[in-house]
């Protein structure tokens, strides 16, 4: 039994669609991979788990309920925490400040709390006091991860945590996710990224103009499957 | 020694307009939501409390202090039932809805207790003076500066170590982000609406002891707190004391010129403000 | 299809029918005073001159995005710059008018300077102080009554332009041959206001106008100077506030700074006007002054209840029904008497192919 599934989840912003029907799921402990070009509906799709868009209730499943519809807030108390395209600190308050936002509602007792999230990121222990806008990228990518965990969530969603960030900046900021995994989460990570996402990944979904177009375990998939389902057969 | 009375007094009259400001730029800070009703909301609050005297034969602080949650639960009710429908990109919406609620107000008021002025009735608080040297400082205004300075401290607190406060700002920034931290804008919304009635109420509370107020005073304190925020800064406590003291001064200092020119010294001060530095004294770092 | 030619147009079948309607209506108004009772003449008068006033503000709520709840300075100034010219200088009051739009206009310069240093709403509230400033300066000046206020002068009451002509024509005692020039003056005010406005947006300045109303960034990005769309809406609503309220108390005879500068009187009730009647649009005031008018008419005994049901009204439309009487008007029936969108309509055959 999956903990997070959708069932033909589609989205529509007006007249333009933007997810045709995707079935995808998500188990225990488990860490997913979403990757696509832009525009193939993955921003879209994490958004419409979060509850930043709702949808039709049925759409998605989590934990035995329906959750498609609710909003984003009462989401993040059931335990689905997003780290949210562009890191979004909150730029009046201070890193710590933006960590402990995390815990605002949901305060669940488990393996994440501020010191647990310094260790994984000792960096931000020093600067805790600055605002979390001085910091440069990549320390905030792991403000926003880390404001994502202090709430000790079942799933954690990560919305293209590489964009705009220098490939060395990326490794360190991937570096946390072995640590995340054992603490028991799990993990969708929505990436363009593709080599990042697929060293970390279980399972691989590669999504196209709104359709998943393949899906598998990395080492099953070819080269040239990812290639054909990220581009087109035609590209 | 009559300028320097002048100037105290002044500042002392700041204080009255700073608690008029308080409760504006905490709702401007949190949704940059302008309520033009505003000043009215302080006058129906000084009706409460002047109802709450003579129903309950209280004293006024005793009845400002049944009148706090009763204005709070005001605040939070139009917040949740009326101004949260309209907030938004657009700023027609509020800016119109809060101005109907004003002339809605005004004229209620006027229906329930006529034209005639009022005061609140303070007994022997409303003449006692304390001498400092040459000068007499009334008790009234040293408490209304005091209150002043003290809900300045609170909400101070407020903002920047509790929860709530740190939810306040978050939500401020960005209530879309907030909303994925658990945070339900539109609960936050009506309980800083909420918060600024309980200011507002402290406000009435020394508007109406110090003076006479009818169901038409409201809209010259909503000027007199916009330009209190205007001259702090947006969004800076301290900055909104500062400019209630600045009008305070300068309209005292202008009546000692010429009784009428008071209130057009306190509007001229705002404009040179606003003309040598339109984003305030204190402005935030960013908006 | 192919090789059809179409020809771009903005006229629709209702515009052309309503602008045979209002040519018809406009002469009956020309008429009017020949049959009509004084006080019908005053009502109109009243009626047009509030709808001018709502034409202003809606084009610069509606249209200019620029919510000044302040406009009974301008109101207030052109009416003093009236009486202080026919008091000081001798100036006829008809003539004085011109002068009340000028100095009006003048006044909006650094009204305008101040104001636009304030963000979004708090421009609100800076124009109101504006006019608060004006207000208090000018029950300074002596000469026109400080506080108190003060009368037109006799003279030039009786020698006004027209009056004399009006009274010979129409057999009228001359207050009454003085209602029918200011209704003829507020028709002719009216009617060049809504077609300088409809004119207005109908050019290049004012498609860029709307164009910044619905998207400010798109709006730049195809060049349009926003700093200047704001100036120059400001500016002439200014110009036509001040003419009005020139107008408005040449009619009345007297005034003070409290009722010249009257916030509920010039800028509660034209708000609600537009409102009610539906922002954003040249129909809305139109519709929202009839409105108005009856409401005040039914409820004129009730005192305050009166203005707490108006404000009560304009709260509910902009929470239920945002785009006002008219909006919904419009959105059933998809009619336009002021159609300002152009279509593509193909040449020749008589059936339109609207493409929108």
């Amino acid at each position: 039994m999956a903990l997070l599934q959708t069932r033909g989840l589609t989205a529509r912003y007006g007249d333009f669609q933007a997810l045709f029907g995707v079935d995808m799921e998500l188990a225990e402990g488990e860490t997913v991979a979403v990757i696509g070009a832009n525009g193939a509906g993955k921003t879209t799709l994490m958004r419409s788990i979060s509850g930043l868009l709702r949808q039709a209730p049925e759409m998605v499943h989590y934990d035995g309920r329906q959750i498609g519809a609710m909003a984003a807030d009462d989401i993040m108390e059931a335990g689905i925490a997003m780290v949210p395209e562009g890191r979004k600190l909150f730029p009046s308050l201070s890193v710590e400040e933006n960590l402990l936002m995390g815990c605002h509602r949901r305060k669940v007792k488990g393996p994440w709390s501020l010191d647990s999230v310094y260790a994984l990121f000792p960096i931000l222990k020093e600067r805790r006091h600055a605002p979390g806008t001085a910091l440069s990228g990549g320390q905030q990518q792991m403000v926003s991860i880390g404001r994502a965990l202090m709430s000790n969530p079942r799933v954690l969603l990560c919305d293209e945590i590489s964009l705009g960030l220098a490939p060395v900046v990326i490794r360190d900021v991937y570096a946390a996710f072995p640590q995340i995994r054992a603490s028991g989460a799990s993990v969708i990570v929505v990436e363009q990224d593709i080599g990042q996402a697929m060293k970390i990944a279980d399972r691989v979904y590669c999504m196209m103009e709104g359709r998943v177009t393949l899906s598998g375990r990395p080492g099953d998939l070819s080269r040239e499957a990812i290639h054909d389902a990220y581009f087109g057969a035609n590209a | 020694m009559i300028w320097v009375d002048t100037v105290l007094q002044g500042v002392l009259l700041g204080g009255l307009y700073a608690l008029f400001a308080l409760g504006l730029s905490l709702v401007f800070g949190i949704m940059r939501l302008v309520n033009l009703a505003h000043g009215d909301l302080i006058v129906l609050a000084a009706y409460l409390i002047l109802v709450l005297t003579t129903l309950l034969d209280l004293g006024p602080f005793m009845a400002a202090l049944v009148a706090l949650p009763v204005m709070f639960a005001v605040g939070w009710t139009l917040q949740r039932l009326v101004l949260n429908r309209v907030l938004g990109t657009d700023i027609l919406p509020p800016l119109l809805v809060t101005f109907g609620l004003s002339v809605v107000l005004q004229n209620a008021l006027q229906e329930g207790f006529s034209a005639d002025s009022r005061r609140i009735p303070a007994g022997w608080l409303e003449t006692a003076s304390v001498p400092i040297g040459p000068i007499s400082l009334g008790v009234m205004p040293l408490l209304t500066f005091a209150s002043a300075i003290l809900v300045t401290l609170a909400l101070q607190w407020l903002f920047y170590r509790t929860a709530l406060g740190r939810a306040f700002r978050a939500t401020s920034d960005d209530p879309a982000t907030a909303s994925l931290m658990g945070v339900k804008p539109d609960a936050i919304f009506a309980k800083a609406t909420g918060i600024a009635m309980i200011v507002v109420t402290i406000a009435a509370l020394y508007l109406g002891t110090r003076a006479n107020f009818d169901p038409t005073t409201g809209p010259a304190r909503l000027i007199y707190a916009f330009e209190a925020v205007i001259i702090g800064g947006l969004g800076s406590l301290w900055g909104t004391l500062a400019g209630g003291i600045i009008i305070g001064v300068a309209q005292t200092v202008g009546a000692q010129i010429n009784p009428e020119w008071q209130i057009l010294a306190g509007h001229i001060a705002f404009l040179a403000v606003l003309l040598i530095r339109p984003r305030g004294l204190f402005p935030r770092a960013f908006d | 299809m192919a090789g059809a030619s179409y020809t771009v147009t903005t006229r629709t079948r209702a515009s052309q029918i309503a602008a045979l309607v209002a040519a018809i209506l406009l002469i009956v108004a020309i008429a009017l005073p020949t049959f009509a009772s004084r006080s019908l003449i005053q009502d109109m008068f009243f009626i047009l001159t509030m709808l001018t006033l709502a034409q202003f503000w809606n084009l610069l709520a509606g249209y200019g995005g620029l919510v000044s709840v302040g406009q009974q300075a301008f109101v207030g100034f052109g009416a003093y710059m009236l009486f202080g010219s026919a008091i000081l200088w001798g100036v006829d009051p008809v003539a004085g008018l011109l002068l009340a739009g000028v100095f009006a206009l003048v006044l909006a310069v650094p009204t305008a300077f101040f104001a636009f240093r304030l963000q979004g709403p708090y421009f609100a509230i800076g124009t109101w102080v504006v006019a608060e400033v004006v207000r208090l300066s000018v029950a300074q000046w002596k000469a026109v009554g400080g506080g108190t206020g003060t009368s037109l002068p006799r003279d030039a009451r009786d020698l006004m332009w027209g009056v004399q002509w009006i009274e010979r024509t129409l057999d009228l005692r001359a207050s009454a041959a003085r209602d029918v020039l200011a209704y003829w003056l507020a028709l002719a005010l009216a009617v060049a206001t809504i077609g300088g406005i409809y004119w207005f947006l109908r050019t290049k300045r004012g498609l860029a106008l709307a164009a910044l109303r619905d998207n400010v960034q798109a709006a730049r990005s195809v060049g349009v100077d926003s700093d200047r769309m704001r100036w120059i809406v400001f500016l002439v609503a200014a110009f036509g506030t001040g003419i009005a309220g020139g107008l408005i108390f040449l009619q009345n005879g007297r005034i003070s700074p409290d009722s010249a500068f009257s916030v509920i009187d010039w800028t509660a009730f034209v708000i609600f006007i537009v409102v009610i009647g539906g922002i954003g649009t040249i129909e809305g005031p139109i519709i929202g002054v009839l409105v108005f008018f009856a409401l005040q008419t039914l409820l004129a005994d009730f005192g305050s209840w009166y203005l707490m049901v108006l404000g009560g009204l304009g709260i509910a439309v902009m929470l239920f029904a945002p785009g006002g009487l008219w909006g919904l008007v419009s959105d059933k029936t998809g009619l336009r008497l002021f159609p300002i969108q152009r279509r593509l309509e193909r040449r020749g055959d008589g059936s339109p192919d609207e493409i929108e």
